[in-house]
């Protein structure tokens, strides 16, 4: 993996919102590489900034909010620093789209959804009329919309919300972007849909050689696509490692939590561990680790200090005082270990 | 099993909207049992009728046809109005979304109270205002928490004041429609546990309505997967995952993805194709394959699913 060259690379960004005259820091100095070609998970609750995170990387922060440390390297250019929307253009789009969550919202309900696709193409990769519609429906084509000519011609609502999710990712990915985010791409979807969507995914993935960054508070999902996974608590990535590394090896205590607290783990008529308490207010400064209010076996330090980045291998590292030397031997919880016990026997 | 005491029993249920040409049937050909004291879950997709067969247990869609019956009395159809009353107390519902279903105008103490206004379950103020906060205690809230309002609490915190509505009017059943689906991850653990607690100690039964298997596994003692408005099968929850039949069964079971990245990497999706059933000559029936396992399809898939068990 460490070969593999990186494509974009945050550094210590820190994005802050003024509400009501009150500055809230969504995102405090996190950090981040993305290596070309892979598919990269950010999981965590919400209001943990995974969203707000990646909207920076495309410039979509709402107006109240701005990036107010730390840089984004993209193709060389230092991309938290462009202030027009015209310098935003050039990337948005472009080079790094986006696919929300909500197919039934982000799709214009008065526009056919042809011309919606036709426009994106235009606008990006400057073909115009009858070239651009044969494009559009060659994508609708691709994402897997039977009958594209028919269709092309159909309004959203005459789509199911698979059919309009696809559709969605047509437009995202008609100008064959480098870097594709997926926020929370199946969430509104159907079991069986999503299934089916998330395959559509890896297959264009593979066709066009995207780098996809997956938004997601679902670890089966994580599971099922993720090459590598980050783990976001109150604006900060928490752990992050290879797929692998994260679930059977896991190492900071909220993303024990995360893992304990599924139902598909637990072992049925007993309690599941459960994650008490609510995430800290992030209008405030917060002290030390910021899962440690929450965390029953919290160190004395971690109210303190904040613990930096510990390496468990040269993929996998987490922010947590436990990796220390110096601190007490504490045992990986119950969950992991069964898991790892699971993957064993299956050998 | 047998001896179990039968607290809902569903026959033949049929459910349509609209009439002559505008007729749409929901849910038909539905039957099936709920014993008291277990929670029995209904899986499906959305549009697959699970939810219109939850309501119309509680009465608020009307059955087309088939019977319902609750503690051997039928309550679908005209009944009597005691009758009707003792339905709408004792079988409550939980909503799925729980910023949807608190009215934003209204304080907790009068959201949690409603129902005992509406039924006269009450003595003097004292006595409610008690009723109201031993319910707020039991779902895990403080007592303060009945004079604000819902915009005040958290997703979970308001899925708890869901749960407290339900409760103070004492219920024997209760339909909990997605309760958890509309939650944060790290707060499901925790309404789940609330629930599995309630049905231990208030003598729960409950209809689970979900689209996850995965999650129905852990807190189900029966599961019924539901496809168009069709219970395709019917099993003890240990039972449908160890030996699922239906090749609909299968598919909603592959389909579901399993926090274990090895797990997922070797997993065969399974796409559902209903147009395999052949139904013309060969009618399908609703058979007890196993004990305690029911299937539905005709004699020729039956024997097919026979051999597949055997072969388990």
């Amino acid at each position: 993996m460490a070969k593999e060259e990186c494509i974009l690379s945050a550094k210590d960004v820190e994005i802050q919102f003024s509400l009501r005259g009150r500055r809230l820091t969504a995102i405090r100095k996190c950090s981040l590489d993305l290596y070309e070609g892979e598919t990269l998970a950010i999981v965590g609750e919400s209001g943990s900034g995974k969203s707000v995170f990646t909207k920076a990387f495309v410039g979509m922060l709402d107006s109240n909010g701005s990036i107010t440390n730390g840089s984004i390297m993209y193709d060389g250019v230092d991309i938290s620093k462009y202030k027009t929307e015209k310098e935003w253009l050039r990337i948005r789009g472009k080079k790094i789209a986006m696919v929300m969550q909500d197919p039934m919202t982000s799709l214009n309900p008065l526009k056919k959804i042809g011309v919606q696709i036709q426009e994106s193409i235009e606008l990006h990769q400057g073909l115009k009329g009858e070239e651009a519609k044969a494009e559009a429906i060659e994508m609708l084509k691709k994402v897997g919309i039977p009958d594209p000519e028919h269709r092309f011609n159909q309004y959203p609502h005459e789509f199911s919300g698979g059919m309009r999710q696809r559709v969605v990712i047509a437009i995202a990915v008609a100008c064959k972007p480098q870097i594709l985010i997926c926020d929370e791409p199946t969430t509104a979807l159907d079991v069986t849909i999503q299934a089916q969507i998330l395959d559509l995914i890896r297959n264009l993935q593979r066709e066009l050689k995207m780098t996809i960054i997956y938004i997601t508070h679902d670890l089966g999902v994580v599971a099922n696509v993720a090459d590598r996974v980050a783990v976001m608590y109150a604006g900060q990535i928490v752990e992050y490692g290879l797929v692998n590394e994260i679930f059977y090896d896991a190492w900071h205590p909220y993303t024990w939590a995360l893992l304990s607290s599924l139902p598909q783990l637990g072992v049925k008529g007993e309690e599941l561990p459960s994650i008490e308490g609510t995430p800290p207010n992030l209008f405030n400064v917060i002290k030390g680790d910021a899962f440690a209010p929450r965390n029953k076996q919290a160190l004395a330090i971690d109210f303190a200090k904040e613990p930096p980045f510990f390496s468990i291998s040269e993929t996998h590292k987490a922010k947590t005082w436990y990796l220390d030397p110096r601190s007490p031997k504490i045992e990986q919880p119950e969950t992991i270990r069964r898991m790892r016990e699971r993957l064993r026997k299956r050998g | 099993m047998a001896e179990k005491e039968k607290l809902i029993e569903v026959k033949n249920l049929k459910v349509s909207f609209g009439t002559g040409k505008n007729e749409f049937v929901a849910v038909q050909d539905v039957n099936f049992d709920i014993y008291k004291g277990e929670t029995f879950s209904l899986v499906g997709e959305s549009g697959s009728g699970k939810t219109t067969i939850g309501r119309t247990i509680l009465r608020i869609n009307p059955a087309s046809d088939g019977e319902i019956y609750f503690k051997g009395q039928k309550i679908n159809g005209k009944i009597s109005k005691e009758l009707d009353k003792e339905v709408i107390r004792k079988c409550q519902m939980i909503f799925q979304d729980p910023m949807a279903s608190l009215n934003e105008r209204a304080k907790v103490d009068y959201i949690v109270s409603e129902g005992l206004i509406n039924h006269h379950l009450y003595k003097n103020e004292a006595e409610r205002e008690e009723k109201v906060q031993r319910a707020l205690r039991e779902v895990g809230l403080l007592p303060e928490f009945a004079s604000r309002f819902p915009h005040e609490f958290s997703g979970g915190q308001r899925q708890r004041i869901g749960i407290a509505r339900a409760l103070v009017m004492e219920p024997e059943f209760i339909v909990a429609d997605e309760p958890i689906s509309a939650l944060d991850v790290s707060i499901r653990a925790q309404v789940l546990n609330l629930l599995n607690h309630l049905k231990i100690n208030r003598d729960l039964t409950y209809l689970f309505i979900s689209h996850d298997l995965s999650v129905v596994r852990f807190i189900s003692d029966r599961i019924a997967v539901i496809h168009k408005g069709r219970i395709v099968e019917l099993a003890e929850s240990e039972e449908l995952f160890l030996h699922p039949l239906h090749p609909y069964t299968k598919a909603l079971l592959s389909a579901v993805p399993q926090p274990d990245p090895e797990m997922e990497k070797q997993k065969k999706l399974f796409v559902y194709n209903p147009s395999i059933h052949d139904y013309s000559v060969d009618k399908p029936v609703w058979e007890e394959i196993l004990e305690g396992h029911f299937i539905y399809g005709n004699q020729k898939e039956l024997d097919q699913y026979r051999q597949e068990l055997k072969k388990a």
